[in-house]
């Protein structure tokens, strides 16, 4: 039986696992670029729905407001999205230098290119 | 003015540890001339090794430190925390760091364009910062944290080789590292969602009142397979060869002695401080599973080794083994097991990264790491090729080098727990690496060099003498135990008493 109050985690499965799918599957850096995109984001909605109360408001101390959702899983996301920004920023600096010494960024032309310049 | 300095920052070392490297870090972006920017490396790192060597000296005398970062108490603040295991790590990073930094500059003078040799240093600080970040802290995310700046700090130095093929090792070094930190962070949110703190004294307290349950364990799978992957454990291994092969020589030579030895610390420090050890290795076969792959590893990488023409290769496959020797440390789960482990760290390290400073000499020298260019290398650089020999004499584990002293912990390991196939597989796979070490010593010492092979110089003194600090450090620490395996037995009593 799939309980479906918490759709959240289905959502973000289902994420993480396109997002491992296309790393595997592409041969294209740039698409498993994005595929390690989607795969950081889905962590990232876990986090950010794991700290979600529901009925609650953001924890700002106010008359009236009792339940709070908890912030820390917010905030630690934000770095998390640096962290995350930090990586695709370093993985396409690669790229455009792979690009620029092998003509190509297809990792099977790559390696096609490889064996025949360097057999070992 | 020392008196009044120590009372200053006395107390202050554990957070200076972090801090140094990641200003020194913008200071070389600043000074930009190279020499300067290699001062100031210079100074920090071996700064750091003096601090390291305090912390570790107050952690034996006075017990374990808990520094509270910015004065929010724990378990709501982050905490740094150092006990005798991350202070023996800890050293050994620093130290490592700091002798390979001597023989930075006249190894990258031929591997990097010289205008980018200021960021090359701070490069290497802040994934110096990384990693010292991940040893003392004793904070969850902060883990994950540190663990994401050494990562990206060292696939932008592997990227600096010199082949066009550094490029593409650092590409899937980035994406299996990525894979892992994601999954490491997986991990940690499940554990803060189980527990509601991310400190991780407070999370073991917290999850020993809680028992185990499905999301434990997934957590407990997310955090294996990603720091697995950091720690290059067979079959997880895969970025690791080209990522060494291909990385500028120095850069391998710190990495190789750093990174995965990090990564480790953090799998002892998961499974033996937080999970405790009953839950992570009887509940979940994990323990068993863990040494089929330590022992996998340790043939296969050995094996691979053996047919490897470049020797820098071999090195990185020989890699591979050595931490399959720390896993089946750690999976024997007893005292002695996991002394050979922890001991292993530190004398793989300096065995390690004397090994490829050797190599950083011999390319720097003969252009070249494959196996003909060590044809009688034994005459034409004689200084250099002893340290080899030495130092693959320590990766062997032949007596009165430090190699034989973890083996000699893990053999006694595996027969306390009763697994004498498993001490016998230990000293077998250490015949595997006398096989590939010979084929080198026998080329550069029986073969004639090339007829028409131009003179070559012994190596600069610069690179020379770190690489004999360590190499001798192999024969130090070979007779003298009490610094690595005396803190190391007593770090293995901590964690096998569940005492934190």
């Amino acid at each position: 039986m799939i309980e479906w109050g918490l759709y959240n985690y289905w959502v973000v499965i289902f994420l993480m696992m396109t997002g491992l799918y296309v790393v595997i599957s592409r041969g294209n850096l740039i698409k498993k670029i994005i595929g390690l995109n989607i795969f950081q984001v889905s962590v990232i909605m876990f986090y950010v729905s794991m700290g979600k109360v529901r009925g609650g408001t953001a924890p700002i101390d106010a008359p009236g407001f009792e339940i709070y959702s908890n912030p820390l899983p917010h905030v630690l996301m934000l770095t998390a999205i640096v962290v995350g920004v930090a990586t695709t920023a370093l993985a396409l600096a690669i790229v455009v230098r792979i690009g620029e010494e092998y003509g190509t960024i297809e990792e099977d032309k790559i390696r096609e290119i490889e064996a025949e310049e360097h057999p070992n | 003015m020392i008196d009044a300095l120590w009372n200053l920052i006395g107390d202050d070392l554990p957070a200076l540890q972090i801090a140094m490297p990641l200003l020194t870090a913008t200071v070389c972006v600043i000074v930009r001339r190279p020499m300067l920017a290699w001062a100031v490396a210079m100074f920090n790192a071996w700064g750091a090794v003096v601090n390291a060597s305090i912390l570790l000296y107050r952690v034996w005398t006075r017990g374990t430190i808990s520094y509270v970062e910015g004065g929010w108490p724990v378990p709501w603040g982050i905490e740094l925390r150092i006990d005798l295991l991350n202070a023996l790590v800890l050293l050994v990073v620093t130290s490592i760091c700091a002798v390979v930094l001597v023989a930075v500059p006249r190894s990258i003078a031929n591997e990097i364009p010289r205008e980018k040799h200021y960021l090359f240093y701070a490069t290497y600080l802040l994934c110096m910062t990384g990693l010292a970040g991940m040893t003392i802290t004793g904070d969850a995310f902060n883990i994950f944290v540190f663990l994401e700046i050494s990562s990206l700090s060292s696939y932008a130095l592997i990227s600096q080789g010199r082949t066009s093929r550094a490029l593409t090792s650092a590409i899937q070094y980035l994406i299996m590292g990525t894979l892992g930190g994601t999954f490491i962070l997986l991990g940690i949110g499940m554990l803060y969602m189980m527990t509601g703190t991310l400190n991780l004294v407070d999370m073991a307290d917290q999850l020993a009142l809680l028992g185990v349950n499905r999301t434990v364990l997934v957590a407990m799978a997310c955090l294996g397979v990603g720091i697995g992957i950091k720690l290059a454990v067979f079959p997880l291994h895969t970025w690791l060869p080209n990522a060494y092969t291909y990385a500028p020589a120095v850069v391998t030579a710190f990495l190789a002695a750093t990174a995965t030895k990090v990564a480790y610390y953090v799998l002892v420090r998961f499974a033996f401080s937080v999970f405790r050890i009953n839950l992570t290795l009887d509940g979940t076969h994990g323990g068993a599973l863990l040494m089929t792959l330590g022992i996998a590893g340790m043939f296969a990488g050995s094996l691979v080794a053996i047919f490897q023409d470049n020797i820098k290769r071999m090195l990185a496959y020989s890699s591979v083994a050595q931490i399959g020797y720390m896993v089946v440390g750690l999976s024997l789960a007893n005292e002695h097991g996991l002394t050979g482990g922890l001991v292993h760290v530190f004398n793989h390290a300096v065995t390690k990264c004397g090994l490829f400073l050797v190599l950083a000499c011999v390319v720097l020298r003969m252009n070249s790491t494959r196996l003909s260019a060590f044809a009688g290398l034994g005459r034409r650089m004689p200084f250099t090729f002893a340290a080899f020999v030495l130092g693959g004499l320590s990766l062997i584990g032949v007596p009165l080098t430090v190699g034989f002293v973890s083996k000699w912990y893990l053999v006694l390991g595996a027969l306390d727990a009763g697994l004498w196939p498993v001490a016998v597989l230990i000293l077998l796979s250490s015949v595997l690496a006398l096989i590939y070490i010979w084929r080198v010593v026998e080329v550069g010492y029986f073969t004639a060099p090339p007829e028409d092979a131009d003179e070559v110089a012994e190596a600069p003194l610069s690179m020379l003498v770190s690489t004999w600090i360590l190499i001798g450090g192999t024969l130090v620490f070979g007779v003298w135990t009490s610094l690595s395996a005396g803190v190391a037995s007593a770090a293995a009593r901590m964690l096998i008493g569940g005492v934190s």
